[in-house]
């Protein structure tokens, strides 16, 4: 099947006073029809920007040196402005963290969600358009809409709000949506709810999702496949089942050690050592090497390549080359059989 | 160990008036109580009265009605209050949420650390405030480079860390953590929720530590009490509530915890609360030792 969404090789810099950062290198991926894709790293690997750069919505400082963009086989990496507008809130929209800065607080939730729809549709008219309005509301699990339209986004709750802003986002029957950390300013029990509600929409609409989180344990219950990233490269990428049963690289290990339900009756968390690499001068080698307990000799000289493990799972680590000695993971394998 | 009590939180209820609306009870007839070396969680959705309860705890916030006792002394006493203002400000320490908001961005770290110690004319007891912000980062994890660093140099656990180093420099008996974990990382928050263990096992720190992440609560506090529109609605030792909620609200919040494992995590069902499955209108039930739970008319 062809992919909605194909990124070979995606590389993003910016230029800023003090060099060049490169906040993703290197990156390739795809995306099927009705699949989740979740992207988990830690603040700053790039998985924000990654998004942005498809959607092109990046400062001017943002350079995309080299890859391609495919969207359903068409190269839209060299899109200007003008066809990008053309193809933003249809072909792909984007959900944001904080649903308070997406959300104009002197319009009602009904005229939001109305504008974008009469973004796509110019010509329709009243009586349809409120029509469109209650149902998308409806379909992000507004009760009671008609009355709901006419309330402002103080009035709502965070979980309200970001309902209001997932309306919107599919108002133009996007292809495929991008959800960059919608949870994370939610509460627990409302995150699982938005979950749920993305899943949903996703089985009913076919929408492609790509889901943005630093929150390993919350993607299990959406995502397909997940992508691990770090310091603007994807590290391992695989099925759900494939990442969270049988992780291969250190870093997903670490990621996965550090949530507390798997770390029951222990007396402290494992924790990933150290810090981030500074994208502005990157280390040679494996940029996690340095907070890598596996890390080999090797690991300081060369970057390694995506090693296959099987035909969906890839990841980047020396400990996969045939040649290096077997290392028992600390998570995953056994565990959940 | 005797089970010498530091806060006791009797009936606490704090009411914000809406203008000529009426008003929003807040937190409505609370009571609990911090052992020494106890880390209590209280956890519940936004919304819940989980920060009114630090506020009034810390006294930013005076109570409608109840009383809060901390060392002897009813913090809703003013008169009290004012007699022992030097104890109750240096023994109380708040650490919030938001690192980039709490941290004076135009002062540099050692300058953060070691305020409190000047607005209270304490001598540094290692000679000068800077060894002495020095040694408090180095309680928390954080080595000396960054004693001449601005908070938006540094990172968002890095920043949380200075705010605790902060915290801590005044040796206070009560920390009062409002969500300290909320805006940082999976990674990092286990960094600091582990800091904070250490602060407790080993230095006996008493920690006030709210949260909504009800898996880091599980694995940091000694007991819980969960809230829901402002009142306790049960209240446990940590592993007895994990095991046996018996609260459906509690269930509920139980039950929205993600489990790290794809199929399992499908196939669950998510509990969900709606306030007719439980009239708020009970009072606390022992149900087991230290187990109380809310429950209509006070019959199960």
């Amino acid at each position: 099947m062809e992919p909605v969404l194909e990124v070979r090789h995606l590389t993003v810099q910016f230029h800023t006073p003090s060099g060049t950062v490169q906040a993703v290198r290197d990156v390739s991926f795809s995306l099927h029809k009705g699949e989740v894709l979740a992207i988990v790293g830690e603040s700053g690997c790039g998985k924000s920007v990654l998004c942005r750069s498809i959607l092109k919505l990046l400062p001017d400082t943002a350079r995309l040196p080299s890859g391609t963009i495919l969207v359903n086989g068409v190269d839209i990496t060299g899109y200007g402005e003008r066809e990008m507008t053309k193809l933003r809130g249809k072909l792909f929209s984007m959900v944001f963290q904080d649903p308070m800065t997406a959300l104009d607080p002197t319009m009602t939730i009904g005229a939001q969600i109305a504008e974008a729809v009469r973004v796509h549709q110019p010509r329709m008219g009243r009586d349809a358009l409120r029509q469109r309005v209650l149902e998308l509301m409806t379909l992000v699990g507004i009760e009671r809409p008609a009355e709901r339209m006419g309330l402002y986004p103080h009035n709502f709750s965070g979980g309200m709000r970001q309902r209001s802003v997932l309306a919107m986002a599919l108002a133009g029957d996007p292809a495929i949506l991008f959800a960059d950390e919608p949870t994370t300013a939610l509460d627990v029990t409302i995150q699982a709810q938005i979950l749920d509600l993305l899943r949903q929409i996703q089985r009913q609409l076919g929408t492609a999702t790509v889901f943005v989180t630093h929150d390993l344990g919350a993607v299990a219950r959406v995502a397909d496949r997940v992508a691990v990233m770090y310091a603007g490269k994807i590290v391992e990428i695989g099925t759900a089942e494939e990442v969270f049963y049988d992780p291969r690289h250190p870093y997903t290990w670490g990621l996965l050690q550090s949530l507390p339900v798997l770390s029951r009756g222990r007396e402290t968390l494992p924790t990933i050592p150290g810090m981030p690499p500074d994208l502005l001068h990157p280390p040679k080698g494996d940029t996690f090497a340095c907070r890598n307990p596996y890390a080999l000799a090797i690991d300081y000289e060369e970057e390694p390549p995506l090693f296959p493990i099987t035909e969906t799972h890839f990841a980047a680590t020396w400990l996969l080359d045939p040649r290096t000695p077997q290392v028992t993971p600390p998570v995953g394998g056994g565990l959940h059989g | 160990m005797a089970e010498e009590i530091l806060l006791d939180v009797r009936h606490l209820t704090h009411v914000f008036p809406l203008g000529r609306h009426g008003s929003v009870k807040a937190v409505d007839d609370l009571s609990f109580q911090i052992r020494r070396g106890e880390i209590f969680g209280l956890v519940g959705e936004s919304g819940s009265g989980k920060s009114t309860v630090a506020r009034c705890v810390m006294s930013l916030y005076r109570p409608t009605a109840g009383e809060i006792w901390f060392q002897g002394v009813n913090l809703c006493d003013r008169a009290a209050c004012r007699a022992h203002r030097t104890m109750l400000q240096r023994e109380r320490q708040l650490i919030f949420q938001d690192s980039t908001s709490s941290l004076n961005q135009r002062l540099k770290v050692w300058d953060i650390i070691a305020e409190p110690m000047r607005i209270h004319g304490i001598r540094p007891p290692r000679g000068t405030y800077r060894a002495e912000a020095e040694f408090q980062m180095h309680y928390v994890g954080l080595d000396a480079g960054y004693l001449d660093k601005y908070p938006p140099e540094l990172s968002g656990g890095q920043r949380q860390r200075v705010a605790i180093a902060r915290a801590l420099s005044m040796e206070p008996e009560l920390l009062v953590a409002d969500e300290p974990i909320a805006s940082l990382d999976v990674s990092i928050q286990a960094q600091i929720v582990n800091l904070f263990r250490h602060l407790q096992r080993e230095h006996g720190f008493s920690i006030l530590f709210i949260a909504h992440d009800l898996a880091m609560v599980e694995f940091l506090c000694d007991r819980v009490g969960v809230l829901y529109h402002g009142r306790m609605v049960e209240s446990a030792p940590t592993s007895a509530l994990f095991q046996r909620p018996l609260h459906p609200y509690t269930q509920a919040l139980l039950s929205a915890i993600p489990i790290p494992d794809p199929r399992l995590e499908r196939s669950r069902t998510l509990q969900t609360f709606s306030p007719d499955l439980a009239s708020l209108d009970g009072v606390l039930v022992k149900e087991e030792p230290d187990h109380f739970v809310l429950r209509e008319g006070g019959r199960p």
